[in-house]
């Protein structure tokens, strides 16, 4: 049956956009905190552990998402292990999001000068107060841009997932544009929404990023 | 006892050896000056005692604390406990404001209450005369207030021996003299401490000892006065000469 497009399609893509965002929100709250193991395990752990991670990081980093996706959805399902496509996606985008938050935050723990470390070293520090009050509180502030702008790219990588029919905003939008065969004003609506999201995100996250506060940002 | 022993300390960057065998004794309330060229090896012997590099040979011994090759990091950080270190390039946490930067490790170190930490700062930053800056962030201060900042933070932890690693050499002549006043002023207090310093007539002046080094071994030592007055070998009375003049 065909229905013609309009307000009363909104709530749809909406319920769609709120999948998005509750996919991107998962995506970075187990991609933070993996990312940050992994990023500290990089630069810290002894010599076997590191080459692991660097060997994940790159490996994860030279897949497409849609190819761990897949493997996540239809690979691990012929194994035995079945997933919904929630769950499927949430451990796709978290494996992708590791690696690039990961990389992205080894970065900036390694920009704090080595200066830094020999001053707590001399004032008696462990490796955990060390990295607890006087590393990371650095590498933080340094992070915040990239790691914001990061977040547009999750947030607009959580599409993928409308291939293996996860109903979030742009697969809502293909439904949606089965029904009424009116792609042009569907997607338009998709775009706008993304880009709602997004933007402002891009937005902030150059503001993080550069201006007189990036530079007393080590505050 | 004395407060600083090295006994036969060697030190090798790869297949170059940085320290030779080298042997001192600082006594509690001594003032030491290091001077030699660069290369020489003093910076490496400073950075030994507390432990920021690795020794090969030999034994360091703080305030009844040894450190030996190999040993562990837990040994270590007593030892460091006693030993105050100030940079070069002065090392404050530039995300803390001054008062953040003084209390850090006496609170998180020694797990000194706060109200103590904040009155053992108030102390030592009168010492230094920056009682008025508590609240400032590293960057507000000029080169030199940052240095005596770097001074008070390692003077909170209430060590027995302090280590300065040429920490005026980055200062310009104005600045390089409210630093090495604030030194002198804790020299003349009774604090322990080492100098690696270019400052000659500093040295000459306020240490009571000084160690001449080159090529990795301490080639000269004795009271300022007759390393300045009556140098013996024929290195140091090139390295002085100039600055003597």
């Amino acid at each position: 049956m065909i229905q013609s497009y309009g307000w009363s399609s909104l709530p749809f893509l909406l319920n769609g956009a709120m999948w998005t965002a509750a996919l991107s929100v998962m995506t970075f709250i187990g991609g933070g905190v993996f990312g940050l193991i992994f990023a500290l395990l990089r630069v810290l752990g002894p010599k076997p552990v590191k080459y692991a991670v660097v060997v994940y990081i790159e490996l994860v980093q030279a897949t497409p998402l849609l190819i761990v996706l897949f493997l996540a959805y239809y690979g691990l399902s012929f194994m035995g292990f079945y997933f919904s496509p929630l769950v499927a996606a949430a451990i796709s985008l978290t494996l992708y999001a590791t690696a690039f938050l990961a990389d992205i935050w080894r970065g900036c723990i390694e920009a704090i000068p080595k200066q830094q470390w020999e001053a707590a070293d001399a004032l008696a520090m462990t490796g955990t107060q060390k990295l607890r009050w006087v590393i990371l509180p650095q590498a933080f502030r340094i992070a915040l841009g990239p790691t914001v702008g990061f977040m547009v790219q999750i947030v607009k990588n959580t599409s993928v997932t409308a291939l293996i029919s996860f109903v979030e905003l742009t697969r809502a939008g293909q439904l949606l544009n089965n029904m009424t065969f009116q792609p042009f004003e569907v997607f338009l609506t998709v775009a706008a929404m993304y880009f709602i999201v997004c933007y402002p995100l891009s937005w902030y996250s150059e503001y993080l990023k550069g201006g007189p506060r990036a530079r007393r940002a080590t505050r | 006892m004395p407060a600083v022993r090295l006994d036969e300390i060697k030190k090798f960057f790869g297949a170059h050896c940085v320290l030779d065998g080298v042997s001192l004794t600082v006594e509690t309330r001594d003032v030491v000056a290091v001077i030699g060229r660069s290369g020489s090896g003093k910076s490496t012997m400073l950075r030994c005692i507390n432990g920021l590099e690795e020794i090969q040979a030999g034994s360091i011994d703080v305030a009844g604390h040894k450190i030996v090759p190999g040993g562990n990091v837990r040994d270590l950080r007593v030892l460091r406990r006693e030993v105050g270190m100030v940079f070069q390039s002065y090392n404050l946490f530039p995300h803390l404001n001054v008062l953040e930067n003084i209390v850090l490790a006496p609170k998180v170190v020694k797990k000194v209450p706060d109200e103590e930490a904040r009155e053992t700062a108030a102390v030592v930053l009168r010492q230094v005369g920056l009682a008025d800056r508590a609240g400032a962030y590293p960057d507000e201060l000029s080169g030199g207030q940052q240095q005596r900042v770097a001074i008070a933070r390692s003077l909170a932890m209430k060590p027995k021996v302090m280590l300065f690693d040429e920490v005026t050499s980055a200062l310009d002549p104005e600045l390089t003299g409210e630093v090495l006043k604030t030194i002198a002023e804790l020299a003349e207090a009774g604090m322990t401490m080492i100098l690696v310093t270019h400052e000659m007539g500093f040295a000459r002046q306020v240490a009571n000892r000084t160690v001449f080094m080159h090529a990795g071994k301490i080639w000269e030592e004795g009271t300022s006065e007759e390393m300045f007055g009556n140098p013996k070998s024929p290195e140091l009375k090139t390295f002085i000469a100039p600055q003597l003049k």
